[in-house]
């Protein structure tokens, strides 16, 4: 089982650089607590509890957008990912690695932010939690394929974002259902199809997208 | 080791390689000159395997796991100790008995006190003797070397003179340098790019 | 001369894309019968259908250019599929007017959120605006070809899976045309329809070959002014 080895080694890495550079993680963190005062005195008194679902998964959105923008930073710095290319290890295994430290980052702000959400706006029960767990899977898997594919480019903060945002809407709907709707079943098999569909497509592309 | 016949590098409609051909031995060296601009890294990046040729026939014997490249950036990890970019890379490249090696070339290339220090922390000539240690250490059967003498002090210098005097004959290199002069007398083939 | 050859030749092509959306455009405008229930406006329908149809096809027509450049590698796969997304952003702006005009006509308001397809094609628009902001990021080269093929393919997995989300998320009031039982129009309109559907994809693929043959004449000059360097 080389190919999980690596994946290990891979994500390990990922994590160990982040505990040292310290910067996605902390910005992650107090850009989610930040957005959620911001909705704090965005929203009316007379806001009902679905809106407050709606602007929950704004935030986590736009909080993954803030992680996986700095996704690729290590691998870009000193031509890195030219040295992971070389190595005999499936390409896949490197898009693999990155996705699920970036999930780890994900679910560490979520972790933090969720708790205080669910005391100051709605609370939130175990299928939205599920919801929220099944589109950060979906998020990390196609945001670590997308933000590969634009940091290869000029302006990679501002393509990343354009590029990222059409692919979240099906998430987002399936989040906010699985909080709100009486239907929430419905909803997550929305969420574990997005994922399987877009895991699977990702893992399979990302070689051509970081070779030549 | 080395075959290729009318090698050509197109980039949409930028052609940096038109008609090349190479060969090398498994023991050979091949001295790659020319000035800036000429195609000589892209050349490189061909024989590594990170780039594909746009026409032409490019044999490479050895495979992805047994070539050791230096490129113009050191290809390590500035967060990570030297340490542990080595163990990285030695677990992906699956290096028999990883520690003893490491170990060994980090002596060998004078930074075995500086191995628990983050790459950030480096001189320029520190980040680029590690870069060697990087390329060296799942022992390849192919060295392609893009100007690895860049950012060496005389010491450096002086421990990269030494390596080569001991690998040529061992294995294939291919070099480029901007001072062809003091790795002549190792060099079996020759290629100037226009 | 051989039945195909108007089809081979850009300028046969052209006038008989010409000749048939004259006859598509007067099916539509005049001949058809009006509709009891939306009058005069329901005519938009017989040219704002074919084109939302045809900005699907060239966007699955992309994909699948986009699919033969990762499996074959043949540099000029890369092209067609961008050409094919270009006619099929085109073609989708187009949807979302057309769209607009007849959501004006017949409810009076230029935009709804509860129309599903329209929605849907707000978010494909968006994706593949994205996908060009990729392409000219992006340095030309083999890497290019595939970063935009693979984003290409993302977008058709992306249809199915938003119309899902999009249906799941509101109710559904865009009046219903294909129902199970088959089109809920009369025969002369079905036959109009088909007949405009034809005709636009005609246009498209129209389009599509004029702006291939004049980038591909471009690409071939920049290569004669490299070589000639």
């Amino acid at each position: 089982m080389s190919y999980v080895a690596d994946v290990a080694v891979l994500a390990r890495k990922d994590l160990k650089v982040e505990l040292r550079a310290r910067d996605t993680l902390p910005a992650m963190l107090l850009f989610v607590l930040s957005t959620l005062v911001v909705f704090r005195f965005a929203l009316s008194k007379e806001t009902g509890d679905d809106a407050a679902y709606g602007l929950l998964w704004i935030a986590i959105v736009f909080t993954a957008l803030l992680g996986l923008s700095r996704a690729w930073v290590p691998e870009h710095e000193h031509g890195v990912l030219d040295g992971l290319l070389l190595a005999p290890c499936d390409r896949s295994a490197i898009w693999l690695g990155k996705s699920l430290a970036t999930l780890a980052f994900l679910l560490a702000a979520q972790a933090v932010a969720l708790p205080i959400f669910a005391l100051f706006f709605a609370p939130l029960d175990a299928t939205a939690l599920a919801g929220v767990l099944l589109a950060d899977i979906g998020i990390c898997a196609v945001g670590s394929l997308v933000a590969a594919m634009a940091a290869a480019g000029r302006a990679r903060e501002l393509l990343l974002p354009l590029l990222l945002l059409p692919l979240t809407i099906p998430l987002v709907v399936g989040g906010v259902g699985a909080a709100i709707s009486p239907e929430e079943g419905r909803f997550l098999l929305l969420l574990a199809l997005y994922d399987g569909i877009f895991a699977v497509l990702s893992w399979a592309s990302f070689e051509f997208v970081v070779t030549e | 080791m080395i075959r290729a016949r009318g090698l050509e590098k197109r980039y949409g409609s930028r052609r940096v390689l038109r008609g090349l051909d190479v060969d090398l031995s498994t023991d050979g060296f091949l001295l790659v000159t020319g000035p800036n601009g000429s195609g000589k890294t892209t050349l490189l990046r061909l024989l590594s395997g990170l780039a594909a040729p746009t026409r032409g026939t490019l044999e490479v014997e050895a495979e992805r796991g047994h070539i050791g490249v230096v490129a113009h950036d050191p290809l390590v990890y500035r967060e990570l100790t030297a340490l542990e970019n080595l163990d990285l890379f030695g677990r992906l490249y699956r290096v028999p008995e990883r520690r003893e090696r490491i170990g060994m070339l980090l002596e060998r290339f004078g930074l075995w006190d500086a191995r628990a220090e983050r790459v950030a922390t480096y001189s320029r000539g520190m980040t680029q003797r590690l870069a060697l240690c990087r390329a060296l250490l799942h022992e390849p059967s192919l060295l392609v070397l893009d100007e690895p003498f860049t950012g060496l002090d005389d010491e450096g210098a002086q421990l990269l003179d030494r390596e080569l005097a001991g690998l040529v004959g061992n294995r294939a290199i291919v070099m480029t340098t901007h001072d062809p002069e003091r790795v002549v007398a190792f060099a079996t083939n020759r290629l100037a790019l226009a | 001369m051989s039945l195909l050859a108007p089809v081979r030749s850009l300028p046969g092509l052209a006038a008989l894309t010409t000749l048939l959306m004259g006859v598509a455009l007067m099916l539509a405008l005049i001949v058809a019968p009006e509709d009891a229930d939306q009058g005069v406006s329901q005519r938009i329908f017989y040219i704002h259908v074919p084109i939302a149809l045809t900005a699907y096809f060239c966007f699955a027509l992309g994909a699948w250019k986009a699919l033969l450049l990762l499996a074959r590698g043949d540099e000029r796969y890369d092209l067609e599929s961008y050409v094919a997304i270009h006619q099929g952003t085109i073609f989708g702006s187009l949807t979302l007017l057309t769209g607009s005009i007849w959501a004006k006509a017949s409810w009076g308001i230029w935009w709804t959120w509860s129309s599903n397809q329209l929605v849907l094609f707000l978010v494909l628009f968006l994706f593949y605006c994205a996908y060009f902001m990729l392409r000219f990021s992006l340095e030309d080269g083999p890497q290019r070809g595939r970063t935009c093929a693979v984003y290409a393919l993302f977008g058709v997995a992306l249809i199915p899976v938003s119309f899902l989300a999009i249906r799941m998320a509101q109710d559904f009031i865009h009046p219903t045309v294909f129902t199970r039982h088959g089109p809920q129009m009369s025969g002369s309109m079905f036959t109009a329809f088909c007949f405009c559907w034809a005709a636009v994809t005609l246009l498209a693929y129209l389009l599509y070959r004029v702006e291939l043959a004049g980038k591909r004449v471009d690409a071939n000059l920049r290569e004669l002014r490299e070589a000639l360097q």
